[in-house]
């Protein structure tokens, strides 16, 4: 054993599968992950603390929701739009998820591209995937300005329950947040893509340490989780 | 074991697709063929469709909920296994992630009885008598 790399290492030629190797490698020694860098179990847990995040915001809205003996606005109605003289029910939410969906697509190629060095490819989906989410921001501010011009507000709104703003503003403020992160994130990843900064392991500004193509995976991670969020959203607040 | 022979381990990485991986480019990491990604990218948004067409069609009680967390079960599903490319990691890491959630469920049961415990008082003294 020479030296141990921690970016790429690959299976162990005697590695255990299923039970006995989770037991194996739980209990064996200095890492449990063993194919996998500390930079992608790092994102892995804090993807997993997200969740709990999340989980609490969509928790205290049933809750809300539930327990609450004024009606519930209906968000099939709320979230309706005119489109060339069509009432559509919730079509602007639908619209965001085809958006958000088509990033998670580009971006699950960029990852592919990534591992096979193609710059080129890799930073020119990253840049397309940034631009969806930007899209998908801004769709997000157009709702927002939409519901408040209609009198929605944290405390109240003109259709129900008054907890229905305080809901959403919570949810979709955080989960749009998340996506303005992401975006800025994969900005700042494609530009070292397109430089070749992984190319010949240049050093980061901040951490001095050399790069791999695998911070693109890392960096698909969180991305897809975004998009993973969404989908609980979608069906939790906006269709139930 | 060498720095060349574990990247040669990193190469044979992901069982399900280790045949058609090209031998011209030199893989490392999570390498699965493009076309993988794309039929699941069709899919997210076939079951986004039907989730759509769920409200669109305006189906109610058991069946409009249930419809709803198939697709979105499904939905999470993909992303999570082939996107996120849980399916191709060791289980040591799959199960760490993946089981903890599972106490969410545990506290959406107990927010159940408390917000139905809530509303029967609610409804009991708060609500305008008939």
């Amino acid at each position: 054993m020479a030296e141990t790399v921690l970016t790429n290492p690959g299976h162990s030629t005697a590695r255990l599968e299923g039970w006995r190797g989770i037991a194996a490698d739980w209990a064996s020694d200095q890492r449990a992950f063993k194919n996998v860098s500390w930079g992608k179990a790092m994102m892995w847990i804090f993807l997993l603390s997200d969740t709990f995040i999340f989980s609490c915001f969509l928790l205290s809205y049933m809750t809300a929701r539930m327990s609450t003996t004024v009606p519930w606005p209906n968000p099939s109605e709320v979230f309706a739009l005119n489109i060339a003289g069509n009432h559509i029910p919730l079509i602007l939410i639908a619209i965001m998820t085809f958006v958000l969906i088509s990033s998670s697509g580009t971006m699950a190629m960029a990852v592919n591209f990534g591992y096979r060095r193609d710059r080129v490819r890799t930073a020119a989906l990253m840049l397309a995937t940034a631009a969806f989410g930007a899209t998908f921001v801004g769709m997000q501010a157009f709702e927002w300005t939409k519901l408040i011009m209609e009198g929605v507000r944290p405390w109240g709104n003109p259709w129900g329950a008054p907890q229905f703003g305080a809901s959403f503003f919570m949810i979709t403020g955080f989960h749009g947040t998340h996506v303005t992160i992401g975006v800025i994130f994969l900005i700042a990843i494609a530009r070292k893509v397109l430089r070749g900064d992984f190319d010949v392991e240049r050093r980061g500004f901040f951490t001095s340490r050399k790069g791999y193509y695998e911070i693109v995976e890392i960096m698909g991670l969180y991305w897809h989780f975004v998009d993973l969020v969404w989908v609980f959203i979608f069906a939790f607040f906006y269709l139930w | 074991m060498t720095n060349a022979a574990v990247h040669m381990e990193g190469q044979l990485h992901a069982p399900a697709h280790g045949a058609v991986a090209t031998g011209a480019v030199h893989a490392s990491g999570q390498q699965h063929p493009i076309k993988l990604y794309l039929v699941v990218w069709g899919w997210l948004f076939v079951l986004s469709t039907c989730s759509y067409l769920v409200d669109y069609f305006g189906l109610h009680g058991y069946l409009r909920w249930s419809l709803i967390l198939l697709f979105m079960m499904l939905k999470a599903g993909l992303i999570v296994a082939v996107f996120m490319h849980m399916a191709w990691e060791r289980l040591a890491l799959a199960y760490a992630i993946l089981l903890p959630p599972i106490a969410v469920l545990v506290f959406v049961s107990i927010m159940v009885l408390e917000s139905e415990y809530t509303h029967f008082l609610r409804v009991l003294f708060f609500a305008t008598p008939s």
